[in-house]
């Protein structure tokens, strides 16, 4: 019952007009970081840096714009899933889309796992698409590739993942654009928690650090994004190792088996308590 | 065992009282129409029943198993007042998908037969966004029909029909009847209630405040009798006075053209239960 669930959800996912903005929108981006490539790498070899500073400018920048794109995929990434998921419930409810399939006997759990299930294949193809078809781009244009490619797109995509289940989440409480508007809000504070945990890095407070430490742990997409940035920067060493860590979009200051292990739980938490409210709810 | 039984059921969301203790039974084969104002409890009632709605007290069940659960669900076909499918699937996509989530096994015939059944066959890889408002509603009758469900719960289905669509679903109607499939169905159209209901339920804030068939519910309001002097109404008199007051007529020397039993329609009978209740 879940696949039937899962075929219908890919089927709108793809057929929908708003897929078919996303794609040209992505080509759009990819061909503009492609021309954005080619201007970093062809004035990079003209920049002179001090005699006492030793970094490999085209590495740092190869690494620096592959983090730009690994934002960038996050980020479209979440737009995806949360244009797909937001009304999955109240919103697809009101519209008198959901009552005639949850009438019939496939229950509730199956149709929103099934629901889930679609949303997060959808995503994660985009992100890993996405992403590695700028770091492609970096890596012909630049001649520079990041010390890990696809595992830091892996997690990337479960950091998108996550996202669609707290927006189905939402979505049994709230319309569709209340959801929306909530998960953009929610994924914000993310952002926010990194920029404020390169901001306690960079000023030494340990106080700033701890908090962002928190939230990151707190909305483990983030903490995700952060381990997937460490992946792709940790190779990197002296000052544009440093650099790296600053920027360009909060630092990664999180990672590792524990964070993944956590945002497996996390997701796992998500999803009993989205089943057991949908259950609960009046159609 | 009834197709659907209800048992005192009761619902409230919050402080207001949807249902308070309603009794309803909808026997096999059986057509039951389910009337009352806006608000009255008609939708909360059939939503209970297809599981989309808990209730607060009492309890259903649809063909002896609890409403809401999968056998109760598998035995039973919907259609939502307020229903759509997606814009981008055609009428037989809707309808295969319907399948799969019935587990019917009817396969490709099934689909052309309920398309034809609803006046759709010409329409079937015509996508939803491109189906006025009437073929919508009647590709939702249709998907209702999926998997020969033995109930039906209707909810205002001819709400966006024509006259002519609204004929072609009281056909359908009793063409199911005499296949067994009960039917259970909302609808603020009196006259189609009354023209194919063998049972009727007015419910007001909540209760069933009349119920019975339609010729039961309908009382006697006397004999109108057309003579040569123009039409007489004998208010007081039934059915079995008529013969006498035609004889005395003809004795008085009076030519009678007609005779005609007077009786309450469903429509003076609702606006009494519901004493002018409009929501």
């Amino acid at each position: 019952m879940i696949g039937v669930v899962v075929t219908y959800a890919l089927r709108e996912a793809l057929r929908r007009r708003v897929f078919l903005v996303v794609l040209l929108l992505t080509l759009l981006f990819l061909a503009l970081y492609a021309l954005a490539n080619y201007y970093v790498f062809r004035d990079v070899a003209a920049v002179h840096l001090p005699e006492d500073v030793h970094a490999d400018k085209r590495s740092f920048a190869g690494v620096f714009l592959s983090g730009l794109a690994m934002f960038a995929a996050l980020f479209l990434g979440v737009v995806l899933a949360v244009f797909l998921t937001l009304g999955v419930v109240a919103g697809d409810a009101e519209r008198g889309l959901l009552q005639p399939l949850v009438v019939r006997p496939l229950g509730r759990a199956s149709l929103l796992v099934g629901r889930f299930v679609a949303a997060a294949a959808v995503c994660a193809a985009y992100v890993l698409a996405v992403y590695l078809g700028a770091t492609l781009i970096t890596g012909l244009i630049g001649h520079t590739w990041p010390g890990a490619v696809f595992w830091p797109g892996v997690t990337l995509a479960a950091a998108v993942a996550l996202v669609a289940a707290i927006s189905l989440l939402g979505s049994i409480f709230l319309s569709g654009t209340a959801n929306g508007i909530a998960v953009f809000m929610i994924f914000g504070a993310g952002l926010v928690s990194g920029l404020l945990g390169t901001v306690g890095h960079a000023l030494g407070s340990h106080t700033i650090s701890h908090a962002a430490h928190i939230a990151a742990w707190a909305l483990p997409f983030e903490a995700l994004y952060q381990d997937a940035l460490r992946q792709i920067t940790e190779h990197t060493t002296g000052l544009a190792g440093v650099v790296l860590q600053l920027g360009p979009f909060g630092g990664a200051y999180v990672g590792g088996w524990s964070v993944r292990l956590w945002a497996a739980g996390y997701l796992g938490a998500v999803g009993l308590l989205a089943i057991r409210a949908f259950a609960r709810r009046d159609l | 065992m009834a197709a659907l039984s209800v048992r005192s059921l009761g619902k409230r969301y919050g402080r207001v009282e949807a249902l308070g203790g309603v009794d309803l039974e909808v026997g096999d084969g059986q057509l039951v129409g389910l009337l009352g104002p806006n608000g009255a409890g008609k939708s909360t009632l059939v939503k209970i029943a297809c599981g989309l709605v808990r209730p607060t007290s009492g309890e259903a069940r649809v063909c002896g198993a609890p409403a809401g659960s999968t056998s109760a669900r598998a035995a039973l076909g919907y259609l939502a007042e307020l229903f759509r499918f997606p814009g981008w699937a055609t009428a037989d996509e809707v309808l295969r998908l319907h399948q799969r989530l019935a587990r019917s096994r009817g396969g490709a015939a099934e689909r052309t037969r309920l398309l034809e059944l609803v006046a759709l066959a010409d329409a079937r890889d015509r996508r939803v966004e491109a189906m006025s408002k009437g073929m919508q509603q009647r590709l939702g009758i249709a998907q209702a029909l999926v998997g020969e469900p033995r109930l039906l719960l209707l909810d205002e289905p001819t709400s966006a029909l024509d006259p002519v669509g609204r004929r072609t679903v009281r056909i359908l109607l009793e063409e199911l009847r005499g296949r067994g499939v009960s039917v259970l169905l909302n609808s603020h159209l009196l006259s189609e209630v009354e023209l194919v209901c063998d049972h009727v339920a007015i419910l007001l804030g909540g209760k069933v405040v009349a119920a019975g068939s339609p010729e039961q519910l309908a009382h006697a309001r006397g004999v109108e009798i057309e003579t040569d002097e123009g039409v007489r109404v004998f208010e007081a008199a039934g059915r079995d006075e008529t013969p006498r007051l035609v004889a005395e007529l003809v004795r008085a020397g009076r030519r009678v053209y007609g005779v005609r039993l007077l009786s309450s329609t469903l429509e003076e009978v609702y606006l009494e239960a519901v004493q002018g209740e409009t929501s």
